[in-house]
């Protein structure tokens, strides 16, 4: 029953990072653009959710507000910062998105101050349900569970069955072709770009209820987010998918069972202390395990 | 030639005349306005500057001019901020200090070269026993004590089984160790979680499965924010009392909600102590800011007392360090919290009160003082300090 509780858990935390770094795993596979920044979308749309959320009483308007927010901000990013990049080195990228995370922690504290925002649950997502007899879970985590089966269904017929995404799936591909062959590449990128932080932005405005909106609050997960998508290879979506739940399991099942396995042969205060550090290294011991097998991650993308 | 004369003795003048026009004493405040935790330093600066305020610019009636700066939690940049405060501004008294990190870092400089620290919030053990200076004053708890108060009440209400979660870092240890110190009963299970943790669904899986007759909690700021969250989400509050040391200060009660509600703390402080002092503090504090003062607010209002009463022992003259330190020693200030003196190794002997979140009639959130639980408690660590 413990280890069933556990798993839903894993799922949740899968799902999120799912969403992260579906949108990351995008621009670096397509536009070949590492973001750093992608954390502060998702930041972003939290803050913007919430702040609808509370003004307006409705869950549903914070949503619909949160999502072509973070999609906008993401498309200005790329018209004004990104497109400047793509024929830099990523040495380049990386410190200019750096910065940007700088920037927008910061802009966050001067529009909405220091103070955390407030979020709750909406009324009908609200308490838990008994899965099972024993097993309480709550609501909110359910329907998380359910908006990431919602996109990665959403991700997979845009790819596959309409021409946009086979746009995008020939542009990281072969891009000159693509462009040779009439696509505008650049109106491609933008678009891919503010998908990928609504996405961000999504899952922000969902972590909302559950965490802490305060300005540097995507920093944390943005880690976990570049754990994913190597693990996943760069570039897929599926790899994202596969790679984000292995992520979501791996940790939490190290932080539920790690300190108890290690009680069985170390005293209590010595396995409770070991178990804590290296529940929080779980994923990168993991990361560096799979790498060694598998260098180019789950689903490596091929390049032309 | 009379005229140059005469203009020759005005310059000559001058400096005298500008060092009789008292200038105002510098104080140093390095304290945490970025990163996650700023409002923490944003409070006691508000609480500092209040009580410059109130005296009219001045600190037991002598003017003070107060430089702030932000140490965004970084050792290294308390450091640096520390120095040029000494050496280019010649800053005799230093405050401000909000996290044990940033205050190893700072106070061993500061006292090395006579400079008094008055810290309106970190107290790290470190600094309390062996490593105690007689420059160094604390004027909020020593790290361990807030959470003895809650071991102290968890045995007093006879909780059998608590459950104890809290961060792998020096503090979260000391803390734990600090409840484990007054409490009699039995560890239903230690969790510690990575620092900044975000996501608690395994621990708070693991804390059911355990049935304890309490949590205990120490996560400071955002991770509290999430952790009530869920632990209400999970279906547990008000089912498995929670408790947690200073954990819900007003800024934490407006980012969680009715998820706080229930939930008790310890803290040397509560804004409807009914004494003179703390009555005109929450009343000014909330006029010019707009909101109710927190412990934190509290600290740093009080420090501010705490370096006017020396100033005015010494009559400004922060060059007489001897005179001022003795001066902090006896503590003549009337503190928001009530009665107040310091230890031996300058950390406060006090009272410490259980409190409670509840919701009020017309639906805010405060805490409501519970009980007493310690009369002039000091720490553990007194003992070990070498001053005399």
């Amino acid at each position: 029953m413990f280890i069933l509780e556990q798993l839903l858990n894993g799922l949740q935390l899968g799902v999120m990072l799912f969403l992260m770094s579906a949108g990351l795993t995008l621009v670096f596979g397509i536009m070949r653009v590492i973001n750093l920044a992608h954390g502060s979308f998702y930041m972003l749309g939290a803050y913007v959710a919430a702040t609808v959320t509370m003004h307006s009483g409705s869950f549903l308007l914070g949503m619909l507000a949160a999502l072509p927010a973070a999609g906008l901000a993401g498309i200005l990013v790329e018209l004004i910062v990104l497109r400047r990049l793509y024929q830099r080195d990523h040495l380049d990228q990386v410190l200019a998105t750096f910065g940007l995370i700088f920037f927008f922690n910061e802009l966050t504290r001067m529009i909405w101050g220091r103070q955390p925002l407030f979020m709750e649950v909406p009324s009908w997502l609200a308490g838990s349900v008994e899965l099972l007899p024993g097993i309480r879970y709550p609501v909110y985590r359910l329907a998380i569970l359910l908006v990431g089966v919602v996109v990665a269904l959403f991700l997979y017929l845009l790819f596959s069955r309409t021409r946009l995404g086979m746009r995008i799936r020939a542009g990281a591909t072969n891009r000159e072709t693509v462009a040779a062959l009439g696509v505008n590449i650049r109106l491609l990128y933008t678009l891919v770009f503010g998908l990928g932080t609504m996405l961000a932005g999504l899952a922000g405005m969902m972590a909302g209820p559950i965490l802490a909106v305060e300005a540097g609050m995507g920093d944390s997960i943005l880690i976990l987010t570049f754990v994913v998508i190597v693990i996943g290879g760069i570039g897929s979506v599926r790899g994202a998918l596969v790679g984000a739940i292995l992520v979501g399991l791996v940790d939490t099942l190290a932080r539920a069972f790690l300190p108890g396995l290690l009680r069985l042969v170390l005293t209590t205060a010595a396995a409770d202390r070991a178990g804590a550090a290296i529940a929080s290294m779980s994923v990168y011991i993991f990361m560096a395990l799979f790498l060694a097998l598998r260098p180019a991650g789950l689903f490596p993308v091929s390049e032309s | 030639m009379h005229r140059s004369a005469a203009v020759m003795v005005c310059l000559l003048l001058l400096p005298l005349a500008m060092a009789g026009a008292a200038e105002p004493v510098k104080i140093g405040m390095i304290t945490t306005l970025s990163t996650r935790a700023g409002y923490l330093g944003e409070e006691i600066r508000d609480g500092f500057r209040l009580a410059v305020e109130l005296g009219g610019g001045r600190l037991g009636g002598v003017p003070v001019k107060l430089l702030v700066a932000d140490d965004g939690r970084s050792p290294g940049k308390g450091r640096r901020i520390a120095e040029r405060f000494i050496r280019r501004d010649h800053v005799r008294i230093l405050t401000g200090l909000v996290f044990s990190n940033v205050a190893l870092a700072v106070v061993p400089l500061a006292v090395r070269r006579n400079v008094l620290v008055v810290s309106p919030n970190a107290g790290p053990s470190l600094l309390a026993g062996e490593g105690c200076s007689s420059n160094f004053f604390n004027v909020s708890w020593q790290t361990d004590t807030l959470s003895e108060a809650l071991g102290r009440y968890a045995t007093e209400r006879g909780y059998d089984r608590v459950f104890l979660i809290a961060p792998n870092y020096v503090a979260g240890k000391d803390n734990i160790a600090g409840f484990k110190r007054y409490f009699r009963g039995t560890i239903a299970g230690e969790v510690y979680t990575a620092l900044g943790q975000a996501d608690y669904a395994a621990e708070i899986a693991a804390l059911r499965r355990a049935k304890p007759d309490a949590v205990y909690f120490f996560l400071p700021g955002g991770m509290g924010i999430n952790f009530l969250k869920q632990y209400a989400q999970a279906g547990l509050q008000g089912v498995i009392p929670l408790m947690g040391p200073a954990a819900t200060d007003g800024r934490l009660l407006g980012a969680v909600g009715e998820a706080a509600v229930g939930v008790i703390n310890s803290a040397q402080w509560n804004s409807d102590f009914d004494n003179p002092a703390n009555r005109r503090f929450v009343t000014a504090f909330r006029q010019k800011y707009g909101r109710t003062p927190t412990l934190f607010s509290s600290q740093g209002y009080d420090a501010a007392l705490l370096i006017g009463s020396a100033l005015r022992a010494v009559a400004g003259d922060v060059t007489r360090t001897d005179a001022l330190r003795a001066a902090l020693e006896k503590a003549d200030f009337q503190s928001v919290r009530g009665r107040f003196r310091f230890g031996r190794n300058h950390f406060p002997v006090q009272d410490y009160y259980i409190r409670q979140v509840v919701k009020t009639g017309d639906g805010s959130l405060v805490n409501r003082l519970r009980v007493r639980v310690f009369t002039d408690h000091g720490d553990a660590y007194a003992d070990r300090c070498p001053m005399p």
